[in-house]
């Protein structure tokens, strides 16, 4: 870089820069919280949908789906399973009940976790209300 | 080394490699997951290895971060460190706490872990990343307040320059960002918003501050060129870092129910998040044909290039690739995120923690740099690793493109399981491009026991003033 443009100059452009991006970055911080309970289901946010978002981090499913998009991508997409398991949460339950123990045999298998029906019945609650967040469209179709 | 307190450095980058080692035999097991479902099923289920590979590599670049701190902030300050007795207390509770953890993981299932670790007080687990039990959590932030308080104290009290203060903003940053750890609202879209001020603003953010000033800090002591260009270059690559990658975490919340004028915002400036990156590669290679000196740590030279170049072509161009709202409409959650975010990590914060223990470890080890034959084995361990990760990267985007083309793009979308069938061939091909990487981590580490003869110091410049 040339001589014009001095040492001073690149400071100021990173103190003076940061400082703007951050207060804007804050701004639409606020803006966004003022405008997500237009969109972010709060309404279905029972103790229930709590208590099945508790079991849900308790038993790391991220660590293997993904939930609107984020996570891992070892198994299916759950933010739409709902949907697509027939706008059923017993259909949900149903799934989480019945994991083999062992596994299958060289194939990819949800572990068994033993919950209760109240952790099952949460669970599905949770991603219920989760399925009913407005995700701007997201996923394009049904498989997530 | 300047100052004997720098000698703290050493434990942190051996345990850092250490954990590296652990962190890629857990990828292995992942790639081969991928392919034979019940691998090690159900004993060491698919997300309990990968908590282990990405929080074992969380672990083992905050050790390089540290370690790199502890061996630049004194020789930058031009003092002692404040107290390398903290430094080496932290280093043992740290390890210690981060042993526990992964040993929690694979031992008891993870609700048994949660139960056990009381996470009912004040829920944190259970999110990707931060999945470490409360108690880690706490523990990670008296580590990091020790540690700032330790480097702190020698920056306030020394020299004050560019490096050292870009350096501590850095980590001051990460240590605040991560207290949104501690923050899990029950409702969805507020836990998924503010998770990524961790997550985002750490690896797009406050990271690149500290990546920007190792680089720098290595590349003034290898080419010898003139402070006041390389701190000028760091300013400005820091600023354009913040200037996109700040309002850049839009491109996080596009999917997630924050308002859809974030399709806007994250696309605008996270499409200019490659800026900063490719300013770096500029910076490294014009830094590196100005060189006023040849520094005899040829191989210290060569991780600093790859890091710049892979750094760009990792967190850059293979970020930008699905970083636009409609393209991220369809790749959004498929392996074409997993492609760039093995990558981005590699290339950006693995590599300057390689560079950065490249060039110091020699010279922790009272030598200026390594013997050219221990260097060799290391420069061949560096393509091994970077161009298996390259095609790691490759084969991710392949299996990705099919993905998103049979589940997402056509008439008639596959369900998720019957496409991962469909593409499995790549993950294979990814599988084998891993065991190279695994060969060229082995490599790395017998490259530090390489013994060579008595070698004559370079000739132009002692140690002590490099």
């Amino acid at each position: 870089m040339s001589e014009v443009f001095t040492k001073s100059m690149a400071r100021n452009i990173y103190f003076g820069g940061s400082v703007f991006f951050v207060l804007l970055f804050l701004a639409l911080t606020f803006d966004t919280t003022r405008a997500t309970p237009e969109r972010d289901n709060h309404a279905a946010m029972t103790e229930q949908v709590a208590l099945g978002k508790r079991v849900w981090e308790e038993n790391d499913c991220i660590g293997c789906h993904t939930l609107l998009g984020e996570g891992a991508y070892f198994a299916p997409e759950l933010g739409n399973v709902y949907r697509r398991f027939g706008n059923s949460t017993d259909a949900i339950v149903a799934f989480i009940k019945s994991r083999p123990v062992e596994g299958i045999p060289g194939r990819r298998s949800m572990p068994q976790f033993n919950l209760s029906d109240e952790e099952l019945q949460a669970v599905a609650a949770f991603l219920k209300y989760a399925s009913e967040i407005d995700a701007a469209g997201w996923p394009p179709n049904i498989q997530g | 080394m300047k100052y004997s307190s720098q000698a703290v450095a050493k434990p942190y980058f051996i345990a850092a490699i250490g954990l590296f080692i652990g962190q890629i035999l857990f990828g292995v097991i992942l790639g081969l997951q991928y392919v034979i479902g019940d691998f090690l099923f159900p004993e060491i289920p698919f997300n309990v290895a990968r908590m282990v590979h990405t929080n074992l590599l969380i672990v083992w670049l905050l050790f390089g971060f540290m370690g790199a701190a502890y061996y630049l902030v004194p020789e930058e300050a031009e003092r002692e460190l404040h107290s390398p007795v903290l430094a080496r207390a932290l280093f043992w509770i740290f390890l210690l706490a981060g042993a526990l953890t992964i040993l929690g993981y694979l031992l008891v299932p993870y609700a048994r872990l949660a139960d056990m670790t009381l996470n009912d007080l004040l829920p944190t687990m259970g999110r990707e990343f931060l999945e470490q039990p409360t108690i880690t959590k706490v523990g990670i932030v008296v580590v990091a307040l020790g540690f700032l308080y330790n480097v702190g104290m020698t920056v306030l009290a020394g020299r004050k320059t560019v490096v050292n203060i870009v350096l501590l903003t850095g980590l001051v940053g990460l240590a605040v960002l991560f207290l949104f750890a501690f923050y899990v609202p029950d409702n969805l879209v507020l836990d998924k918003f503010y998770w990524w001020w961790v997550v985002h603003l750490w690896v797009e953010g406050v990271w690149e501050l500290i990546l920007g000033s190792i680089l720098a800090f290595v590349l003034i002591k290898v080419t010898g060129v003139d402070r006041e260009v390389i701190e000028k270059w760091l300013y400005v690559i820091i600023a354009m870092a913040l200037i996109t990658g700040i309002v850049g975490t839009g491109h996080h919340y596009y999917w997630i129910g924050t308002p859809e004028y974030w399709q806007w915002w994250g696309s605008v400036f996270s499409a200019m998040e490659p800026i900063p990156f490719l300013m770096m590669a500029v910076f490294a290679f014009n830094m590196i044909n100005r060189r006023r000196r040849d520094h005899p740590n040829r191989a210290a030279l060569l991780w600093a290039q790859g890091t710049a170049v892979m750094a760009f072509l990792g967190a850059g161009v293979w970020g930008f690739l699905h970083t636009l709202a409609p393209v991220n409409y369809y790749t959004h959650g498929t392996q074409i995120t997993a492609a760039h975010g093995h990558m981005a990590f590699y290339g950006a914060y693995v590599m300057i923690v390689l560079t950065v223990i490249s060039y110091a470890m020699p010279i922790l080890r009272g030598q200026q740099a390594a013997d050219p034959r221990a260097q060799v084995v290391e420069m061949w361990a560096f393509w091994l690793m970077t161009v298996s990760m390259v095609f790691i990267t490759l084969f991710l985007t392949g299996a990705g493109v099919l993905q998103v083309w049979m589940q997402r793009y056509t008439e008639n979308p596959l369900p998720f399981m019957v496409v991962q069938e469909k593409v499995a061939i790549f993950y294979w091909l990814r599988e084998l491009a891993g065991l190279v990487f695994l060969i060229g981590l082995a490599t790395y580490v017998a490259s530090f026991f390489v013994k060579g003869g008595e070698r004559a110091m370079g000739s132009d410049i002692a140690v002590d003033t490099a």
